[in-house]
């Protein structure tokens, strides 16, 4: 297990390397510092191109321990495209390409030897809207297990489902109906079914592409609450449209824009003394 | 062609129709600089002269043509001596075949019985003055149409609002005509199918093990006495369709998910039509292929590993038609598998499940209510494909399980039954309308049922 | 949780090997199932090709005749009648007997005139009716052969079989041979089998008349189907109001069209031949329920292809105040035709491979004679695939190919108008 990572924390992240971190590139521009104590995904100098267009360019920054990281920026900035990145959801997209590394406990996961398979196990992803499957709510959450061979019987299956399902705040909603479909919820609860269902997997990283845009305000309130427990024990990224929900749920900020990560810093600090003129200008509500 | 040349008198009729409205709704206003003063453009005045002029006409020569042959026949006929006219039904409608046929000039005069060449002389005299009689109808129609619609035109009449409310009428007339086609089917098929029962009774042709149609046609046994159990048929249809669904199900799903899931775009855009050539084959060409080509390779393989398979076995008609219908079952599939969204997809990549997890539990998983659906049309299909049972499957109404033996369908009972010979009352042909009720039926109720699943699955993704 | 991260790992490690294993038999499930379609397409085409090929060449051989006046025109009358009616059959007899010399007997001297089709002897007649100055007159002619000396060049006759399995004699076979050797047998194209009708003579059968009874049978449907069709697409898709009878003419198509096509034979045999009493196997009642059978596709496309104009289009001009037919006709029906007519150009290709339903009316009679009008006898194309597939003679089954290779011409032909058609003028909104 990797200890905690220390930098000191400087202007900017070039300057002065994090100890057991990469090295940041030269040529990265972000204003703040990208590297975190106790990191573990670690992005340097990502590129992700679709076909001829460059969505991504030069992202570097690391997703710690015990922390939950906002990425926020203006619709089409590439916030989602650096979060899928992380778990290489975008191979799924035909003629995606992505270059530079994003290393996992010093295991470049886009290397070839990674399956992704396993890559995934280890970081769960929540999407935009709630997807469960066309399945019971048992079998959505017992789904992940079951196929990495998580339980060795039944007894051990039922104990995951249960406890993922108590740390999602679900539980005593829907312990009584455990074999109706999971697109019976409601949508706040499906959410919560598909956090269950991540955390069932026991990964070590959880992203989230914005949860809560396809919910209202009371389910947005208790996923936020969820977010906030979950972040004792995972590593969380999250990319909200909401800067009240990265403000609320989130300790490091960063900022994206047109493809380039502009800012990282404190999540307190980014709002109240925002340093780049294009992070001021979205906070202050100038665009976005 | 005496009636073509009525049509195009009729064509003419509504031109000039078409003609005479317009210049009178010009005329009442003063020409064109009083246009403004007539409730619709002028042409419209021109068509509503010239659709009442003509649809009317047309509706009775139609109805005329439809009805006329067989009031002719029957006044020829009742003309007829009596001891050409005492027989039964089957012979009289060969009597009426044969004076036609003289009249049509298919049968030299020479041929004939003189009182048949009487009463064909009576037919075309008949028919001389049917002619003439609806060419008079049909031109008398069109003008009385043309004059009532020129007394009434005025400025004030909305002859745009009557065109389009005629033009209306016609557009729900012509979709009116799938519901007359079903009940079409539904009357004549059924009404023969009845006489069918007539003769032998409902359980003895649904439950009865033995079919031999051909012996019924003896003097000695004709109705009732003849074995019109269709067990058989119905057993060798479901044999040859299983095996027929045997082949496509699994090898049309798992093309259209390897086209949907794993094929690069390139692949997929070079490979996908030319499995869609199968689909545009005619299927008599399959019948052929089957008959010529599969039978008797199965044969020969049979004979090296030592098994007696029969020339026309079961198994190749139901391989064939197996291979008609993969671009069936993968096209539906691949609707179906796309139609998943890839939300779903994601949920499952991202929890660490691999192309193939993604792919059986959950894809197939929720596309599942939209295969059953075109599974269910599939062998609708197959149960009611004729040409290559017809020329591949066997005659003979075997009661057997063994599927290199020959097997005879519904289908092929229908085709033997109703080509061959012309006569239409005896219980033999009246069998194929029998079976023609079964299987419309049963078509029916798994295509009512495809599409209500097929529909209410499209809705949930929509 | 109370499971540690390292054995969670150590399990998901475990599981891969397996599952690793299962996406690649998986993917090699789908791969061979793709593959299979695939050699299902190559092996019927190259089955039908091979076979079908060579029945696009026959078998003429090169005759020296002697237009005998003792033979044709004993009397010397020269009356067109006279000289209609003569044995030009003997001519080609004398003329074989004298290319082999020494055939005597009537059995010997059957099997030498069946090395020549039976069409020679109404070569003759037609040229000596047309021109009788030929008479007396000696004449190199280019005549067929029978189907067997064909099928024999054609190297489709195992010689090495007995001679009592072959349906050609040893006999024959070394006369054959010698035409060969003198230069005399050749293969040629077979233009009749584009310009003939049916016939019991393999050599002498051709794909004309059935041809011209699919573009009659076809012409009926395309003039009936069309508009039909399209009204009823209209009517259902930018008039009806939804409610239970729109529903039902909904549901009704829908269900029409998987009816099994021998279904609207029985219709079309009860309803036109014996109701109404339409002549049998003629091209109009084909084309008839042919229509019947094809509304439903046509009906469904040209509702898909009014769909997909936008509502805003409709809309623009209602708001300029024209009424709803005239926004049909002038505006939606336009853009809506070039997929209208891909539907239909695709249900005209179906109703060409259509077989079952034509059989019901009686349009699989044998017909000579190309048909000249709608009540005419007459079969179409793959009604004369099904009639020679079920021939015995070995000729037959070349030709059997070949006509289902023109079949799929006119298919190809017809679907690739309707890509161009569709690529052409396809819109995206």
């Amino acid at each position: 297990m990797s200890t905690a990572t220390l930098a000191t924390p400087v202007a900017t992240a070039a300057e002065e390397p994090a100890a057991t971190s990469p090295p940041v590139p030269e040529n990265c521009k972000t204003v703040g510092r990208v590297t975190a104590d106790g990191a573990l995904l670690i992005a340097r100098g990502v590129n992700v191109f679709y076909g001829e267009k460059q969505a991504i360019t030069e992202v570097s920054i690391d997703i710690a321990r015990n922390q939950v990281l906002a990425m926020i920026g203006p619709s089409g900035c590439g916030k989602s495209t650096f979060l899928r990145c992380l778990n290489r959801m975008n191979d799924t997209i035909e003629g995606a390409r992505v270059t530079g590394s994003i290393v996992l406990e010093g295991q470049d996961i886009y290397d070839k030897h990674q399956d992704v398979v396993q890559l995934r196990a280890r970081v769960g992803m929540v999407f935009q809207k709630p997807n469960p499957f066309p399945k019971s709510i048992y079998e959505n959450v017992a789904y992940g297990p079951r196929i990495h061979g998580l339980a060795a019987d039944r007894v051990e299956l039922d104990e995951i489902v249960h406890t993922s399902l108590q740390r999602a705040g679900l539980w005593d909603e829907v312990k009584d109906r455990l074999t109706s479909p999971g697109t019976s919820l409601s949508g706040g609860q499906q959410q919560r079914l598909c956090i269950a269902r991540t955390i069932a997997v026991n990964p070590e990283v959880i992203l989230m592409d914005e949860p809560c845009s396809a919910l209202d305000p009371i389910a947005t309130a208790r996923i936020e609450d969820l977010i906030d427990e979950l972040r004792e024990s995972y590593a969380i990224a999250i990319v909200t449209h909401s800067m009240q929900q990265a403000a609320r749920v989130s300790q490091r900020t960063a900022y994206f824009h047109l493809g380039d990560l502009i800012e990282v810093g404190e999540t307190d600090r980014i709002f109240t003394n925002p340093r780049h003129k294009l992070t001021e200008d979205y906070i202050t509500g100038r665009f976005g | 062609m005496p009636h073509f040349a009525l049509l195009v008198a009729l064509a003419a009729l509504a031109v000039l129709g078409y003609w005479v409205g317009k210049q009178r709704s010009l005329q009442l206003v003063g020409g064109g600089r009083g246009i403004r003063k007539l409730h619709s453009l002028p042409a419209y005045y021109g068509f509503l002269t010239a659709l009442w002029c003509a649809l009317p006409a047309l509706l009775i020569m139609a109805v005329w043509l439809l009805l006329q042959d067989t009031i002719i026949s029957s006044l020829v006929l009742s003309k007829l001596p009596v001891a050409l006219r005492g027989q039964n039904a089957g012979e009289l409608g060969l009597l009426t075949n044969d004076i036609r046929n003289i009249v049509l000039g298919n049968i030299p005069a020479a041929a004939a019985r003189p009182e048949v060449l009487v009463a064909a002389q009576d037919y075309r005299r008949l028919q001389g003055i049917a002619d003439l009689a609806l060419s008079g109808l049909v031109l008398a129609a069109g003008l009385a149409g043309l004059a009532w619609v020129r007394s009434r035109i005025n400025p004030a009449l909305r002859a745009r609002n009557s065109v389009e409310r005629i033009i209306e009428l016609l557009l729900l007339g012509c979709s009116m005509i799938a519901v007359f086609v079903t009940l079409g089917i539904v009357l004549s098929v059924l009404y023969e199918s009845l006489r069918f029962f007539h003769a032998v009774s409902l359980d003895q042709f649904l439950l009865g093990l033995q079919w031999s149609p051909q012996t019924a046609l003896r003097a000695d046994q004709v109705g009732s006495s003849g074995a019109f159990g269709a067990v058989p048929l119905f057993l060798g249809t479901v044999m040859i369709s299983g095996i027929a669904m045997l082949v496509a199900v699994p090898v049309g799903l798992f093309s259209a998910i390897y086209l949907a899931e794993y094929a690069n775009r390139k692949f997929r855009a070079s490979v996908k039509p030319v499995l869609e050539i199968l689909a545009g084959i005619p299927t008599v060409v399959y019948g052929f292929f089957a008959a010529l080509t599969v039978g008797p390779f199965l044969r020969h393989t049979g004979e090296l590993v030592g098994l007696k398979v029969a020339s026309e076995s079961a198994l190749a008609a139901g391989l064939v038609m197996g291979i008609m219908i993969i671009p069936f079952i993968s096209s539906l599939a691949d609707d179906m598998i796309t139609a998943v969204p890839q939300s779903l997809r994601d949920g499952a990549y991202a929890l660490g499940a691999t192309r193939s997890e993604t792919i059986r539990q959950v894809v197939l998983r929720a596309a599942l209510p939209g295969i059953v659906g075109g599974v269910l049309l599939a062998i609708s299909r197959a149960i009611g494909e004729t040409m290559i049972v017809v020329m591949a499957a066997g005659l003979a109404a075997n009661m057997t399980a063994n599927p290199l033996e020959a097997v005879t369908t519904v289908t092929v009972q229908i085709v033997t039954l109703l080509t061959g010979d012309q006569e239409f009352d005896s219980p033999k042909t009246l069998a194929a309308f029998a079976l023609g009720l079964v299987l419309f039926v049963v078509t029916l109720i798994l295509n009512v049922v495809a599409l209500k699943v097929v529909r209410k699955y499209r809705e949930q993704y929509e | 949780m109370n499971r540690s991260i390292a054995e969670t790992r150590a399990r998901v490690e475990r599981s891969l090997k397996r599952r690793r294993w299962a996406e690649r038999r998986f993917q090699a499930y789908g791969l061979g199932a793709v593959l299979l379609g695939v050699g299902f397409v190559a092996i019927m085409f190259s089955s039908l090709i091979s076979q079908g090929w060579s029945a696009f060449r026959q078998a003429y051989v090169t005759l020296e005749v002697f237009y005998d006046p003792e033979i044709i025109d004993p009397d010397g009358t020269r009356k067109p009648e006279d000289l209609a009616i003569a044995d030009y059959a003997a001519l080609i007899r004398n003329s074989l007997k004298a290319k082999f010399p020494g055939v005597e007997g009537r059995a010997a001297t059957k099997q030498l005139a069946g090395l020549v089709s039976g069409s020679a002897a109404q070569e003759l007649q037609r040229r000596v009716v047309a021109t009788p100055s030929l008479i007396g007159q000696k004449q190199t002619l280019v005549v067929l052969t029978s189907d067997t000396v064909d099928q024999l060049l054609k190297g489709r006759i195992d010689r090495t079989l007995e001679e009592e399995n072959r349906t050609i004699s040893d006999q024959q076979i070394r006369w054959a041979d010698q035409w060969v050797r003198d230069g005399q047998l050749s293969l040629r194209f077979n233009q009749r089998f584009f310009t003939n009708g049916d016939s019991r003579e393999p050599e002498q059968a051709g794909v004309w008349g059935a041809i011209v009874g699919s573009i009659y049978t076809l012409g009926v449907t395309l003039l009936l189907s069309f508009p039909i069709g399209i009204a009823a697409a209209i009517y259902l898709e930018e008039f009806a109001r939804r409610n239970r009878w729109t529903d039902l003419i909904e549901v009704n198509i829908n269900n029409l069209a998987a009816v099994p096509s021998i279904v609207f034979g029985l219709l079309g045999l009860a309803m036109f031949l014996n109701f109404f009493g339409m002549p049998r196997s003629a091209p109009l009642v084909g084309g008839l329920v042919l229509t019947l059978l094809t509304l439903p596709t046509i009906i469904i496309a040209s509702r898909a292809a009014l769909k997909a104009v936008p509502p805003s289009i409709r809309e623009a001009a209602l708001g300029m105040g024209a009424s709803r037919i005239q926004t049909v006709m002038h505006h939606v029906l336009p853009m809506a035709m070039p997929g209208m007519l891909t539907g239909t150009i695709i249900g005209m290709a179906r109703a060409l491979g259509e077989t079952a339903p034509l059989l019901m009316i009686g349009m699989v009679a044998f017909i000579v004679d190309v048909p000249k009008g709608l009540t005419d006898p007459a079969t179409v194309l793959p009604v004369q695939v099904f009639l020679w597939a079920g021939s015995p003679e070995r000729a037959f089954l070349e030709r059997t190919s070949a006509a289902i290779l023109v079949l799929l011409a006119f298919l190809v032909l017809m679907n690739a108008t309707a890509v161009v058609l569709r690529n052409r003028f396809e819109r995206r909104w």
